[in-house]
C-alpha cells in the first residue's frame, strides 16, 4: 500500500531550480534514504513532502489526503523531524514532550515520557530546562517523539543522527528497524553511514546550478 | 478542547519563565503615563483633556513592544512547524495564541488603568468609557498586530517594520476610542463609537485567524 506519493514536484529557490518534475512513492514498511550533497535540495524536498512548503508544480499525497490542502489530516499519522528541533529551550524535556503529545493526540502520561527519556539516556535531566542540555541531548529530547507516538505510520527525518554519539546512533537505528518491521515507513536524509537492519531504497538528488 | 487548552497552557508556562520580558511593556506603559503630567504641567483640565489620547497611544505602543515575540520563538525553535503539522487547524492554534497573548499582556494593563486614570485626573464617566474602549479595542490590536508579526516572523530585526506596518491600521481604532472618551467627558452618549469598535472586533475575530495562519505558512516557506 502506498503511504506517500509525490507526482511531478518541482522546487525553485532564489532563481535556482533545485529539482523539477520529480516523482517518488513510498510503500508500507519501506525505508527511503534521500541522498545528495549539501544544497542539493533534500531538506526542501522533505518540507514539500510533509506540506510545510509548497512546490512550484506537482502534488503530494499522504494516505488519501493532499499534503498541502489537507495538511492537518495528512499529518495525523506523520512525525516530521526537521533541522529545527521543535522544543522550547525554556521548558524542560517533560513539559516539551507533554505539550507535544497533547497537541498531536498522543496518549502518554508523564511516567511514559520519563521512561522514554530514561531509555534515551536522559535520566536525571528530565526537569532541567532544555537550554541547559548539550546539542546531542537536546536532539534526544526531540527524537523522544518517535518513541512516544504509537499511531504514526510515517516518519520523515531530516538528518536525525547529527550530534548523536555512537551508542545513541545504534539505539536509534535499531528503533527505526523495529518501526519498519511493524509496517511503518521512513524517509530520511543523512550524511552519515546508515546501517539499519532493513532493506532500503536510495533516492539521489543531484546538485544543480 | 484539551488539545486547544494545551497550546494556551504552554504559552502561559513560557510567559512565566520570561517574567522580566513580560513586565517590559507594562513598565513602558506606566512610565509614559506618569511622565506626561510632568511634561505638560499639573493643570487638571489639560490633563483630563488629553488623558484618553495619552492612555490609548501608550497602550498601542506598549503592546507593539511585546508583540514582536508572539511567534518569533516558536518560529526559531521549530515549534511552529510542529503546530502546522498537528491535527488542530493552524487558524485555531493562532487564535488561541492571540487570545492567550491578550490575557497575559493586556489584562494586567487593564487592571493597572484605574491608578493611571487617577494620575491623569479622569472622572468616573471617562474612566468607564476608557475601560469599555480598552476591552473592545485591545483584542483588535492583538489580532491585527498578529498578522503583521506573522508576515515578518522570518525577518531579522523586524520590530520597526512591524510598527510601520501596523500603526496606520490602528488609526481608526484610536479615533473611535478617544472620541468615545471625549464624549464621556462631555456627558454625551458614546454608544456609536463603541458599536464601531465592537464591529471592528467582530470583523478581526472572523478574518484575522485565517490571515495570520496564511501569513505564517508563507513565512515558513
Amino acid at each position: 500500500m502506498t503511504v506517500l506519493s509525490a507526482h511531478n514536484v518541482s522546487c525553485e529557490k532564489q532563481d535556482r531550480i533545485l529539482f523539477e518534475h520529480l516523482s517518488l512513492s513510498l510503500e508500507e514498511g519501506e525505508l527511503l534514504l534521500l541522498r545528495g550533497e549539501n544544497g542539493a535540495g533534500k531538506t526542501s524536498l522533505l518540507r514539500i513532502l510533509v506540506g510545510l512548503s509548497s512546490p512550484q508544480t506537482g502534488s503530494v499525497t499522504i494516505g488519501e489526503f493532499d499534503a498541502h490542502s489537507q495538511t492537518n489530516q495528512a499529518s495525523e499519522k506523520l512525525i516530521y523531524f526537521g533541522h529545527k528541533l521543535g522544543v522550547s529551550a525554556l521548558l524542560n524535556p517533560i513539559e516539551n514532550l507533554r505539550y507535544w503529545c497533547k497537541q498531536h493526540n498522543v496518549a502518554a502520561t508523564d511516567a511514559d515520557i520519563i521512561a522514554v527519556l530514561d531509555t534515551l539516556g536522559l535520566e536525571g535531566l528530565e526537569y532541567l530546562s532544555v537550554k541547559h542540555l548539550s546539542a546531542g541531548q537536546q536532539r534526544r529530547v526531540s527524537l523522544a517523539r518517535l518513541w512516544l507516538s504509537k499511531d504514526a505510520t510515517l516518519w520523515v527525518l531530516d538528518e536525525p543522527m547529527t550530534a548523536l554519539d555512537v551508542n545513541m546512533v545504534g539505539h536509534f537505528e535499531a528503533h527505526i528497524a523495529a518501526f519498519l518491521k511493524s509496517g511503518g515507513s521512513v524517509i530520511m536524509t543523512s550524511h552519515q553511514r546508515v546501517s539499519i537492519d532493513h532493506p532500503s531504497r536510495e533516492f539521489e538528488l543531484e546538485y544543480r546550478w | 478542547m484539551s488539545m486547544v487548552w494545551s497550546f494556551c497552557k504552554r504559552d502561559i508556562a513560557l510567559a512565566y519563565r520570561q517574567r522580566a520580558e513580560l513586565m517590559q511593556p507594562l513598565m513602558f506603559f506606566m512610565m509614559v503615563i506618569t511622565l506626561f503630567p510632568l511634561a505638560i504641567g499639573p493643570s487638571p483640565e489639560i490633563l483630563q483633556r488629553v488623558s484618553g489620547g495619552v492612555i490609548w497611544v501608550a497602550a498601542i505602543l506598549s503592546l507593539l513592544l511585546g508583540m514582536e515575540r508572539m511567534f518569533r520563538d516558536d518560529f526559531n525553535d521549530g515549534t511552529l512547524e510542529q503546530y502546522t503539522l498537528s491535527p488542530t487547524p493552524l487558524y485555531m492554534i493562532v487564535l488561541t495564541k492571540v487570545l492567550t497573548h491578550w490575557f497575559i499582556h493586556i489584562l494586567p494593563l487593564l487592571l493597572l488603568s484605574p491608578l493611571l486614570a487617577l494620575f491623569l485626573n479622569m472622572n468616573m464617566p471617562m474612566y468607564k468609557a476608557l475601560i469599555a474602549t480598552l476591552v473592545l479595542g485591545t483584542p483588535v490590536i492583538s489580532l491585527i498586530g498578529a498578522i503583521g508579526v506573522a508576515l515578518t516572523v522570518g525577518l531579522q530585526r523586524s520590530g520597526v517594520l512591524v510598527a510601520l506596518l501596523l500603526i496606520p491600521l490602528f488609526i481608526p481604532l484610536l479615533i473611535f476610542a478617544t472620541s468615545a472618551i471625549d464624549s464621556a467627558s462631555l456627558q454625551l452618549p458614546y454608544s456609536f463609537q463603541l458599536g464601531m469598535m465592537a464591529a471592528l472586533l467582530l470583523f478581526a475575530l472572523a478574518a484575522a485567524p485565517a490571515a495570520i495562519s496564511y501569513s505564517l505558512r508563507v513565512s515558513q516557506h
